[in-house]
């Protein structure tokens, strides 16, 4: 009597990446303009079950969201039990553009969270004329390890209680309960060594200070989003992305924290939906 | 105000809960001020201020007057809300054998942010 279905539609996908199969779960949502959406370190797809389910974003949007592999309900390539899982900036830029062809979208408009915001950097730099525009959350150049990395994945440390206490007091203070949890749950289920291995990306290997500067928004437009109780992404690292590239936007969102789409949607969309107006007039 | 750690951390019984399996002694230090808290499955079981000789600990959490008091506001400003914010702006030190730590975070999270003040609490003071 009670049951309702969202509009939100689940498929696996066999794709060939870095010369290996896999299987992959793509969500998605709504029709228009394609907006990709890449989820944070260590969560997965669901992160945007908000934009999904909003009829403001899906009426003239076709909102798709994967979850990376190793992440949610997309598998480790065969063979994952006897590797180190590690994210290289290389790696996630071929996931990205393959996962694009495959569905056949034509210059979407990129939503990137965190370690998404990051190659969202990478690929404003790299492949801007792939995108219609890009919107980076938590989007920062480089973020300096602060805390032990190893603790992540180890015997004596359960991972996923870690790693939902370590993201915790990234959810900014006004998140709703059961917002806040739900996006916490989702770092307690990820397998063991899949957050520390994105964050080789995110601490090491993803390091754009370089070349941030080198951006050209009037190749693809950039808009920076970051909540202000972000503690790994703080509101400055945004604000120094946004002046070292000319031409960009960027938002400090108040009360909000590090997954602003998964936290505290309602807020959020305050911040996000005039963002996709400009980018609808372009 | 430390003092009523244990009160307020034993009155949650979700909180003992979690910490069941937890045994252990750490040493807070607001400046220069040390606090030795003893917890035996998940309980706080003493809570003594120093100083003292020889404190044993299997870790010690370090932090300036002022960062501790901004922590324990009602609604800490950003940078100020959660232990890792602290840790991250180096305010923070956190040493000695760290997997007791880790391996319980959320309940030490939990444990100290009880120390926060209340609204109500504090609204029946004035």
């Amino acid at each position: 009597m009670s049951a309702r279905f969202e509009p939100i539609i689940g498929r696996y996908m066999h794709l060939d990446l870095f010369g290996r199969k896999h299987r992959i779960y793509v969500e998605q949502a709504g029709e228009g303009t394609p907006l990709l959406c890449l989820h944070t370190a260590g969560a997965d797809g669901r992160q945007y079950r908000a934009l999904m389910n909003d009829e403001r974003i899906t009426q003239r949007h076709r909102v798709v969201a994967f979850d990376m592999p190793w992440h949610g309900k997309s598998s480790p390539p065969s063979g994952w039990h006897d590797e180190e899982y590690q994210l290289t900036s290389a790696q996630y830029t071929t996931m990205i553009l393959e996962i694009m062809t495959a569905l056949e979208l034509d210059r979407p408009i990129l939503i990137g969270c965190s370690i998404g915001g990051r190659i969202a950097l990478h690929l404003a730099l790299e492949h801007p004329e792939r995108f219609r525009a890009i919107i980076g959350l938590q989007a920062g150049a480089h973020v300096d390890p602060y805390y032990d990395l190893n603790f992540l994945h180890r015997p004596d440390v359960h991972g996923g209680e870690v790693a939902a206490a370590i993201v915790s007091g990234l959810v900014g203070p006004d998140a709703p309960d059961h917002e806040r949890w739900e996006t916490l749950w989702h770092y307690m289920q990820g397998g063991p060594g899949v957050f520390k291995g994105d964050l080789y990306f995110y601490k090491l290997d993803g390091d754009i200070r370089g070349r941030v500067a080198q951006i050209d928004t009037r190749r693809c437009p950039l808009f920076l989003l970051s909540g202000e109780y972000d503690y790994s992404c703080t509101p400055e690292e945004t604000l120094a992305v946004a002046e070292s590239v000319p031409g960009s936007e960027a938002t400090i969102m108040k009360g909000l924290g590090h997954f602003p789409m998964s936290e505290n949607p309602a807020e959020f969309f305050k911040y996000l939906l005039p963002v996709l107006e400009k980018i609808g007039a372009i | 105000m430390i003092e009523t750690l244990a009160q307020r951390v034993n009155g949650d019984e979700a909180l003992v809960r979690r910490g069941r399996f937890l045994t252990t002694t750490f040493l807070l230090e607001v400046g220069s001020t040390a606090w030795l808290i003893s917890i035996f499955e998940g309980r706080v079981v003493s809570v003594a201020r120093g100083p003292f000789v020889m404190p044993s600990s299997s870790f010690a959490l370090r932090a300036p007057p002022e960062e501790w008091q901004k922590f324990w506001s009602q609604r800490p400003p950003p940078g100020s809300n959660d232990l890792m914010a602290l840790i991250k702006r180096r305010v923070l030190r956190a040493e000695g054998n760290l997997q007791v730590f880790m391996a319980n975070l959320r309940y030490f999270k939990e444990a100290l942010a009880k120390l926060r003040a209340d609204g109500v609490k504090e609204g029946l003071k004035a």
